[in-house]
């Protein structure tokens, strides 16, 4: 069995296998939205691999991080749509 | 926030396959070598989380020899002659070499259309990267779209873990396809594997999935939904329908990053990075190899690191006889390329309101009636949002003809802090 992290998407708890990328949980957890666009449109992932910045989430309270390249970790808080 | 710094004869930028071969290479000929890579972990995008048995041997040599492995580094500067910058998560290092290998991969071209930024339309790899650190996919109903071998690999790959894929639809025609499958003939290896492909979405899975279809000559004209996506229309000889999904994965074959290149000064030809038979750019410390220098597969990537490598070890003579390898894929590169070229019907797709710059939200309507992409850039700030154009450029370079100029550091957008941590970079910004 692989290792599971627990972490938290809006308030909501979300367990992953350990190696999991932060957007993959958000998703699993049935946020889409991601980020507000410059002229308000939801956003969510594009690219997976860090080009696209469309995957920009809040994480333990710094935002813009990228959440395809910001691997799970137990207690971290993500915060989606800001 | 802390610095590091190392210190090596060879940096190798990029920890795909080409970035592996090239410093399994240069450290059995006996270089300290230094690998980076903005992933957490090394394989690249194709190897991501693990990968096939071939994978797991390069991973094998890898630890086989004496080799510095630096992830979760994006470089985006280069502050003084050898040396680079990467921004970590927990400061900046500084990277000092006296040879750097650029194999710096490719990301997928992305074409707009309406609805292409509704949340889950994503790109092919885009989807497969997710599925593969984490997503679960099972009993999703998933459209793949757009254009290339990528979108076989990558269906087949959401198949084995239960996606419900309803079917593929590639925009090249079926006599081009028919021709790309002659054309392999002359390579069994690789038209075994694309024929396992192929009969692969024809079975039914065990478990009542059903079948795949593949439909060439076909591509997705509209992604529907209120807030995130929920069908597309699909276009045919002619004939269009609705299909109803939760995951859109569209990608229109490979761009190379040559973002890195440009900043070290290295000549760029058709958007891809120069370099001579050993793999040298045009800048003499500087050698690239893999998707950077054309777009051509694995094996392609491989071979040219393995020569990057030794090449950079100065065994030029030891390198020589992998030459006729490269020509073989590089052949098989030019099939693959001149079958997957995009046809014009897709320049039609976006109307004046879709969107094409997502950073910055610029449409289409805004675009037109500018002659350069750097004249659309100063009267719309199209590709100037923290893509940078990674995105947008492949779709203004098809619809408009237009090539970024220049490239201007940061190469990617980083912290303030990472940039005036490092003395070196407060005199680069001086």
């Amino acid at each position: 069995m692989p290792e599971i992290v627990t972490l938290v998407v809006n308030g909501v708890s979300v367990e992953m296998p350990a190696g999991s990328m932060v957007a993959a949980a958000i998703l699993k957890t049935g946020t889409y939205a991601f980020r507000r666009s410059v002229t308000g449109e939801s956003r969510g992932p594009l690219c997976g691999m860090g080009i696209c910045f469309e995957c920009r989430v809040t994480i333990d309270n710094e935002p813009h991080c990228r959440s395809c390249q910001t691997l799970c970790r137990n207690g971290m808080d993500v915060r989606t749509d800001e | 926030m802390s610095d590091a710094h190392h210190v090596c004869d060879l940096l190798v930028v990029g920890a795909g396959p080409a970035g592996l071969a090239a410093a399994w290479r240069a450290a059995q000929s006996g270089l300290r070598v230094s690998v980076v890579d903005d992933n957490p972990a090394a394989g690249g995008q194709i190897w991501r989380g693990g990968g096939p048995p071939e994978a797991q041997l390069w991973f094998e040599r890898i630890r086989s020899v004496d080799v510095e492995m630096i992830t979760g580094a994006r470089v985006f500067q280069q502050p003084g002659p050898r040396t680079l910058l990467a921004e970590t998560n927990s400061g900046v290092c500084e990277l000092n070499y006296k040879t750097v290998v650029l194999a710096t991969g490719a990301r997928e071209r992305f074409l707009p259309f309406p609805g292409w930024t509704l949340p889950n339309v994503m790109g092919a790899g885009g989807l497969q990267a997710l599925v593969k650190t984490g997503l679960p996919i099972k009993g999703k109903r998933v459209v793949v779209a757009g254009t290339g071998p990528l979108l076989l690999a990558v269906v087949s790959y959401f198949r084995a873990r239960g996606a419900d894929v309803l079917l593929i639809a590639e925009q090249a025609p079926v006599l081009r396809l028919v021709r790309f499958g002659a054309g392999l003939i002359g390579d069994p290896g690789k038209l075994l594997q694309a024929w396992g492909l192929r009969k692969d979405f024809s079975r039914k899975g065990a478990k009542a999935q059903r079948r795949t279809r593949y439909l060439s000559g076909c591509w997705v004209a509209e992604a529907h939904g209120d807030q995130k996506l929920e069908g597309v229309t699909l276009v045919r000889g002619g004939k269009r329908w609705q299909v109803a999904c939760e995951y859109l994965a569209s990608g229109f074959h490979l761009v190379p990053n040559v973002e890195l290149a440009e900043l070290l000064g290295c000549e760029v030809e058709g958007g891809s990075v120069r370099v001579d038979e050993f793999q040298q750019t045009t800048v003499a410390s500087v050698y690239s190899a893999g998707e950077t220098t054309g777009i051509g597969g694995l094996e392609l990537s491989l071979v040219e690191g393995e020569i990057a490598g030794l090449a950079a070890a100065g065994k030029h003579e030891a390198a020589r006889p992998l030459f006729a390898v490269r020509a073989r894929h590089r052949k098989f590169a030019d099939l693959l390329n001149r079958t997957f070229a995009l046809r014009n019907e897709l320049k039609q797709l976006a109307t004046p309101e879709t969107i094409v710059c997502r950073c910055e939200d610029v449409t289409l309507e805004r675009l037109r009636g500018h002659r350069s992409w750097r004249a659309a850039k100063l009267q719309t700030r199209c590709g100037m949002g923290p893509c940078q154009g990674r995105v947008c450029g492949g779709a203004v370079e098809f619809l408009f003809g237009w090539r970024a100029e220049s490239v201007r550091p940061p190469i990617l957008p980083v912290k303030i802090d990472s940039l005036i941590r490092n003395k070196s970079v407060k005199s680069a910004f001086k």
